[in-house]
């Protein structure tokens, strides 16, 4: 199994350095995107998703991965972050919480932490790679579990077919992915009526952007179910950001410049108003606030004049802040835009 | 001499350098071309991709290879359609051994 950059102590591993590679394209610099866009300040609105990074521990090593998780990897959240977590959401009306990782099952607190969050009455999503149900017997409660906390589950398959999902993902994912799915789908989800909802991620394997989301949804619907008798909600097209492991990717295989091009040469101004920077605060595994996952990843945190860690979470200061950029920010709104939820336009 | 330089496509919008005119209405043309209609922007793709491989155009391919992933297809599709490419270039050919044929009875005892 491939191992994280940290591990391999990759150059890439240090977010500073990805930043200045990042750089090299600042004379179409993002910030004056938007501000043509109409945006002479980018600021977020009110916050509706509570997106919770539990760690980045992972069973599997994927290529792309933007988080740099994998099994090496031992940061995760602990009970007392947690805490802090439970207390914000308590005093805020935020509907939505989302939990990723990493794996966010494999932190040894997810299942309380998850009927904690309930008794709050949020709405949950897990962001569940699939292979995790099955990757240990101690692990086989997901599926019953999720659908007895009414938990939304998101999960990554890049392709309905193996070849590319196992290049991505690793050896044996899909075949993987397909068992957890089925079993999923005799939990209830993403059946007509159950009220358990499953969605799937698609995200390109290589240096491209993705499909129209509607017309490879229709795609993966037919094949998922015509070959596996598979049934799912909906599925989410991501584009891969150019940072960390996909950005590894982008420069070995002398993709890079050709990638952040075509990321700035579709970079559309109606998917600004839309990106989920504006409605979500992402937590870090050791409380720090960010303006998106992404931006953790590359320890960009809030802006200074916000507070910047769970312990002092002010929605009221947090809800109007000055969203902090860079040019990865491109991989948001080429196209039909990208975020958590899919395409954004 | 490297001829064609995949650099060079990023410049095709240049044509209308010499004449606006006419690269505009050219511009329009292909726009309104691959939008999808009574068939879909991916069915449009694979037909560009094997027309680029029958008529050889570098550029066109490179587009093409990249636009019908954009578009959802995936490997095996793409060099299905490149068969098509090839079994129409082929047969192009082959079927012109009806020519020869007709010919050499012509000719012959």
């Amino acid at each position: 199994m491939v191992k994280s950059l940290k591990f391999r102590h990759s150059i890439l591993s240090d977010s500073a350095e990805q930043i200045n590679i990042l750089k090299k394209f600042d004379e179409s610099s993002f910030e004056s995107y938007v501000k043509k866009s109409g945006f002479e300040k980018f600021l977020s609105r009110k916050i509706e998703i509570f997106q919770i990074n539990m760690g980045k521990m992972c069973n599997q090593t994927c290529k792309h991965c933007h988080v740099d998780a994998g099994p090496d990897r031992k940061e995760i959240m602990t009970k007392e972050t947690m805490m802090q977590c439970l207390e914000a959401l308590e005093n805020s009306d935020i509907q939505t919480v989302d939990l990723t990782g990493g794996a966010p099952e494999m932190n040894p607190d997810f299942k309380w932490f998850v009927e904690e969050i309930k008794k709050l009455n949020r709405h949950i999503i897990v962001r569940c790679n699939l292979t995790i149900i099955l990757a240990n017997p101690k692990f086989h409660y997901l599926p019953k579990f999720f659908s007895e906390n009414r938990i939304e589950v998101v999960s990554s398959l890049p392709y309905y077919q193996k070849s590319n999902t196992d290049r991505q993902r690793g050896d044996g994912v899909f075949e993987s992915s397909i068992k957890a799915l089925k079993l999923l789908n005799e939990s209830g989800y993403g059946k007509e009526n159950s009220g358990l909802i499953l969605n799937l991620v698609y995200n390109p394997t290589g240096a491209f952007l993705p499909a129209n989301q509607s017309s490879l949804e229709k795609d993966f619907k037919t094949e998922l179910f015509s070959k596996h008798g598979i049934v799912f909600n909906n599925l989410f097209t991501i584009t891969n950001m150019p940072i960390s492991r996909f950005l590894e990717y982008l420069l070995d295989s002398g993709n890079f410049e050709y990638y952040m091009e075509k990321l700035i040469s579709s970079f559309n101004p109606s998917s600004v108003p839309n990106v989920m920077c504006r409605n979500t605060i992402s937590i870090g595994w050791d409380g720090y606030l960010y303006d998106c996952d992404f931006n953790q990843m590359l320890d960009i945190k809030v802006n200074h004049s916000s507070p910047d860690h769970i312990k002092d979470f002010n929605t009221e200061s947090l809800n109007s802040r000055e969203i902090m950029t860079g040019n990865h920010c491109f991989g948001c709104t080429a196209g039909t835009g990208s975020s958590c939820g899919g395409a954004v336009v | 001499m490297e001829y064609y330089k995949s650099e060079d496509l990023k410049k095709f919008g240049d044509i209308a350098e010499y004449d606006p005119e006419l690269a505009k209405k050219f511009f329009d043309y292909y726009g309104a071309v691959f939008a999808e209609g009574a068939l879909t922007e991916r069915e449009k793709s694979l037909i560009a991709l094997a027309v680029s491989h029958a008529v050889q155009c570098p550029y066109c391919i490179d587009a093409y290879s990249h636009d019908a992933l954009e578009k959802g297809c995936n490997e095996k599709q793409m060099m299905e359609a490149i068969h098509v490419s090839a079994a129409i270039k082929g047969g192009a050919a082959l079927v012109h051994g009806v020519q020869m044929m007709n010919h050499v009875k012509k000719v012959s005892m």
